[in-house]
């Protein structure tokens, strides 16, 4: 597959995705949230919203290390051989300043409804800088694009 | 096909799994198929019809979503995509499916309301069981032929293993490609089945209301027996032409009457026809004009020309099938291209024969013959005409290649179906384990070069030996050279098969891979054959016979056509050491040509996009440039699907061979990446621990000799040569066809 595909593809399936799983941990301890997600035009980052009190927050201070799952299933036996799975890993920091203020406004015209979720001084925008996608196709096909290269 | 599968929509028609015919609504075509509809409204129209019932789609589709089948269903397809996939990899997916058919049983219920419908009538007796699916028929759409039927099937535990049979005729071959070709999703079809009591046919024939040669005929043929040897075309029927304008008989051509087909224990056989029957046609005059009359109603019953099925069975005349006449152009016929692919036994035990005793002897002549011309004593003008000569013999062969060698490759496929038709394994592919009886000719080259290894070990000197394997295989095509200049080549991989010692453990993960052996082959084959019914042991001994046969020759063609390609080549590279000849015209005469997968000459190649020949390479898989190991690469494959054409699981590092020179770095215990194994790469099978193919297929050459070695196998990798750099670390899982990379 060529870089152009795959980017088509993941464009694609995040447009059509509300909801991420993901992974962080501490101590060697994982440990797995759902989150709404928003991907940047250019796929460098994904970002997502907490609030400060969350264990998940907890880990991303500790270790900010991350993966992300976002997939097509429609939790049915069809998911095998159709659905497809994108696994994101990077580091994680939270946005500030004009940073934050830009990253929640695209986020919101993601998801209008979490607004004043995401208005709240207590909720944190944190920013996934993505460095490889792992697409998964038809079951067990599966490419990597490194995005740092 | 794009798209998921969904679940089958409520079927707002009845849910019933049998509908006796004699209360099927003929309008009811989704629920009881095209067949069966047809045999309700002829029964309904006062025609004679046995006594039958038709298993619904629904029954179908309880039974698919059973057992995660459907799902199971669409992984086998999922590989690649479907547009991508040549003909032979359908052909495997096809078999794969069929075997799921067969291993998956009746959910309970499902059983017990099936043989209730059926009830006694068509459970005790012999019957027949065929397909009836919704749009088989229709107009524009002909599935005739494609899906299948059985003759003379006994018990429900037969009746209902034929049912399932009938089921997985939707995913053959031939139905998969013709529905791709209509643009029709197999996904979203279902099939019905026609159970109906077997009329033992005295005298049976076809009836085409309209002559398909003169549309003011009508046509009638006849054999003696049962229908199956007129409709598969083994056997020659009596023919009448009747005016269609007042039903006069215009002509009888009577045919060589030698055989019939009759029912056995367990199925139908072509016997020869009784003494007293031979002079005698199958019908006289009067009967003939009875049928002709039979078979009009018909047609102005449907308001159609039909294609009526007929038979007198205790000497009364039974209608078996009738159906709308549909012509070449309607048809669009690909449809006979698909069909014409597979090969009958018959016809491939004539090809075997040609193919052994006039082909292959030809083509060694040939080769010896250009062997014994010394070309430097050639004027060079002589030489131009050799090499002329040599590039007209080198097109012949391919193109013998294509229309003989590749179809009589069939006779595994008949094998293999048989055999699992037969075993119900649990590994659709395990009958590949009878079929590798004789040495082949790669392996027996093989086999000189590990001998010289085992000299070299105990420090024996190889040179003479080395010397005379370069005399017998010298000009053996090595990319665009011969065999003969590669000594250097053949040392290094005779030094590395003397370091690999053959009592040490592979350095790979996974079982010690063992080398096919004579006699537990044999073994295993006389296991088979005491399965197989009494009165159907002979032919299966003969059709395991035909498939070792073009198993061996899968490999053997290979040889031998190599050999007159580097005839060629020889003579060219004299040519330009003279430098007489202009550089491009000698290109053009050394352009190595790929056989193509074709119909029966006759008739169209299939045109199915992604049906590749079957040795091109991807388009400038040659010119890419690849990159080196340690270089980044932004988008990197890390597992890849391909067929599990070879089983075992092996791990290694890559060597990506695309030109023979790539051959001479091979290291033991190294995967060989691949477009397809050739001729040259054959040397290095003995010495890799897997081998990964871009070219599909689940018994093509290099899964063949990989399974011969038994070394883990996958194919049909797209672009796996430049999704693989050679130095990457790969794992090659030859039970699920994948290839984890890094």
């Amino acid at each position: 597959m060529q870089r152009e595909e795959i980017e088509a593809v993941l464009r694609e399936l995040f447009a059509a995705q509300r909801l991420a799983v993901l992974s962080t941990q501490q101590d060697g301890r994982p440990y797995g949230s759902l989150v709404g997600f928003d991907a940047a035009d250019d796929l460098r980052s994904v970002v997502f919203a907490t609030t400060r009190a969350t264990r998940k927050f907890a880990n991303l201070m500790a270790d900010p290390w991350v993966a992300l799952v976002i997939d097509s299933r429609d939790n049915r036996e069809s998911d095998f051989h159709a659905a497809v799975a994108v696994t994101a890993t990077g580091a994680s920091r939270e946005a500030l300043g004009a940073e934050r203020d830009a990253a929640a406004a695209h986020y919101l015209r993601k998801h209008p409804a979490l607004k004043s979720f995401v208005d709240s001084p207590t909720c944190a925008m944190v920013v996934v800088d993505v460095d490889t996608y792992y697409l998964v196709r038809r079951f067990q096909d599966v490419v990597e694009l490194h995005m740092r290269l | 096909m794009a798209g998921r599968w969904h679940s089958d929509q409520a079927d707002h028609v009845s849910r019933d799994v049998v509908i006796p015919l004699d209360r099927l609504d003929p309008a009811a075509v989704t629920a009881a198929g095209g067949k069966a509809c047809a045999l309700a409204a002829l029964a309904h129209a006062g025609l004679p019809v046995p006594a039958g019932a038709a298993v619904t789609t629904a029954a179908y589709t309880q039974y698919i979503a059973a057992a995660g089948l459907r799902e199971r269903i669409a992984l086998e397809l999922s590989r690649k995509d479907f547009a991508d996939m040549r003909w032979e990899e359908i052909w495997d997916a096809a078999l794969r499916i069929r075997n799921l058919f067969l291993t998956t049983p009746l959910p309970p219920r499902l059983r017990e309301r099936l043989a209730r419908g059926l009830g006694e009538r068509l459970t005790v007796g012999p019957v027949v069981v065929r397909s009836s699916a919704p749009g088989e028929d229709a107009e524009g759409a002909s599935f005739a032929g494609l899906h299948e039927s059985y003759v003379n099937i006994r018990g429900l535990d037969a009746v209902l293993e034929h049912v399932r049979l009938v089921w997985a005729s939707l995913w053959s071959d031939a139905a998969l490609l013709y529905r791709r070709e209509l643009g029709l999703d197999p996904r979203r079809s279902a099939m019905a089945v026609v159970v109906q009591e077997l009329a033992d046919g005295r005298r049976s024939g076809v009836c085409f209301t309209v002559d398909p040669r003169d549309a003011a005929h009508g046509l009638l043929e006849a054999v003696h027996g049962l229908n199956q040897g007129l409709v598969d075309g083994t056997i020659e029927p009596d023919r009448w032409v009747l005016d269609r304008d007042g039903g006069r008989l215009l002509e009888h051509a009577g045919a060589e009457r030698e055989q019939w087909v009759r029912p056995t224990a367990d199925g139908v056989r072509v016997e020869p026809l009784p003494e007293e029957l031979r002079s005698r046609p199958p019908l006289s005059d009067d009967e003939a004009d009875t049928v002709y009359g039979m078979a009009r109603r018909s047609e102005d019953f449907f308001g159609r020309p039909q294609d009526v099925e007929w038979t007198f069975a205790d000497e009364r005349l039974t209608c078996l099938q009738s159906r709308p006449i549909t012509t070449g152009a309607e048809a669009g016929d690909d449809r006979a291209a698909y069909l014409s692919l597979r090969r009958s036994f018959d016809n491939l035990v004539t090809l075997r024969r040609r193919i052994e005793e006039e082909l292959l002897p030809q083509m060694m002549r040939e080769a010896d013959a250009m062997a014994g011309v010394t070309l430097e004593t050639l004027a060079d003008d002589e030489l131009y005409e050799e090499i002329l000569w040599r590039r007209g013999r080198y097109e012949h062969w391919i193109a013998v290649y294509s229309v003989d060698f590749i179809p009589f490759a069939h006779g595994v496929r008949l094998f293999g179906r048989l055999y699992n038709d037969v075993v119900h394994p649990a590994d659709p592919y395990e009958f590949t384990d009878l079929l590798g009886s004789g040495p082949m000719a790669s392996m027996q080259r093989n086999d000189e070069l590990e001998s010289m290894a085992a000299g070299l070990r105990t420090g024996v000197s190889i040179d003479a030996s080395l010397e005379a394997f370069l005399a017998r295989y010298g000009d053996t095509s090595w990319g665009t050279t011969t065999l003969a200049g590669q000594r250097e080549t053949l040392r290094h991989l005779i030094g590395e098969l003397a370091a690999a010692a053959p009592a040490d453990e592979p350095p790979t993960a996974g079982p010690v891979r063992e080398r096919r052996d004579a006699a537990g082959t044999q073994a295993r084959a006389e296991r088979f054959l005491a399965q197989v019914g009494e009165s159907e042991r002979e032919h299966a001994r003969e059709v395991l016979d035909l498939a070792r046969a073009s198993w061996r020759l899968r490999d053997d063609d290979n040889v031998y056509v190599g050999r007159i390609e580097g005839q060629l080549l020889g003579a060219v590279a004299e040519a330009r050491r003279r430098g007489t000849l202009p550089g491009a015209e000698l290109d053009r005469l050394a352009a190595p040509l790929h056989p193509a997968v074709v119909g029966r000459p006759g008739t169209s190649a299939p045109a199915a996009a992604g049906d590749d020949a079957a040795g091109e390479p991807e388009a400038d898989a040659a010119e890419v440039r690849r990159p080196g190991h340690g270089e980044p690469r932004a988008v990197r494959a890390r597992q890849l699907l391909g067929q599990p054409a070879g089983p075992g699981i092996a791990v290694g590092s890559a060597r990506v061979v695309v030109t023979p020179e790539d051959i001479s770095g091979f290291r033991g215990g190294e995967v060989l990446v691949c477009d397809a194994v050739d001729p040259s790469m054959t040397f290095v099978v003995p010495l890799a621990a897997a081998i990964v193919e871009r070219r599909g297929g689940m018994l093509i050459h290099g899964a063949i000799i990989a399974r011969e070695y038994g070394i883990p196998c996958v194919t049909g990798v797209p672009e796996a040569t430049l999704q693989i750099v050679t130095g990457d670390r790969v794992s090659v899982d030859g039970h699920l066809g994948i290839v984890v990379v890094g």
